[in-house]
């Protein structure tokens, strides 16, 4: 393998030249159509989609403390009323 | 039957006996009068945290008794907590819903606001988390 001139290296360079670098190669020219029509087909979706969207005035916040407390609150609910029974001298 | 209760005097009594300790056993575990006389008169109330507030400004007396009180809810909330794994003050909110809903009319309860209200016969306000 370490001469400049085997045929394994012969073939491998033939084969990625036939790939890529001929001016109209194989995959060059799948490429090119394979571009073309996504372009044709992103701005036909342009065209059709026509969505406004309009930026809020206000930030968003979302406020994740709420939504876990209550499914918190609601998993808790039947120990706190044991406990309230259990201990009902000091409630 | 009232000649048979007559004959077993003796047996009706201890009858009697052991169904006023079946009785009684619930009833220890009641409220101490003075803090239900503070809780009726609208001077403590019920706040969302779970914990007891002052309505007004609290006598040395009342202070102390709140404040006992409300160790032993934290330490009873902080070992649920652990039971359920949740967060001592996740058990105490809970706790708080209900204790309010709880509350007789006339007894004062926070509302989350911060206003202290009296229950009366209508829903109180509670958190909008509450269950």
């Amino acid at each position: 393998m370490n001469n400049p001139f085997s045929e394994g290296k012969a073939t491998m360079l033939y084969q990625t030249r036939q790939l890529t670098d001929r001016p109209y190669g194989a995959i060059r020219f799948k490429m090119r159509s394979l571009t073309t029509s996504g372009l044709i087909l992103g701005a036909m979706m342009t065209l059709s989609a026509c969505v406004q969207v309009s930026a809020p005035d206000k930030p968003i916040v979302i406020n994740l403390n709420i939504n876990i407390k209550q499914e918190v609150v609601y998993r808790l609910d039947g120990d706190a009323k044991d406990l309230i029974n259990e201990e009902a001298d000091i409630f | 039957m009232f000649d048979y209760v007559k004959k077993n005097k003796a047996l009706a009594v201890i009858a009697g006996l052991a169904l006023t300790a079946v009785v009684a056993v619930p009833v220890m575990a009641q409220r101490d009068p003075a803090y239900e006389a503070a809780r009726s008169s609208g001077k403590i109330g019920e706040k969302p945290d779970g914990y007891l507030g002052f309505v007004t400004a609290p006598s040395p007396a009342i202070k102390a008794l709140v404040e006992d009180i409300n160790i032993k809810r934290k330490a009873a909330y902080t070992r649920k907590a652990q039971e359920t794994n949740s967060t001592v003050e996740q058990f105490a909110f809970t706790s708080g819903c209900n204790l309010i809903m709880r509350t007789a009319q006339g007894e004062k309860y926070q509302t989350p606001a911060g206003t202290w209200n009296t229950r009366d016969a209508s829903e109180p306000v509670r958190d909008s988390r509450c269950p």
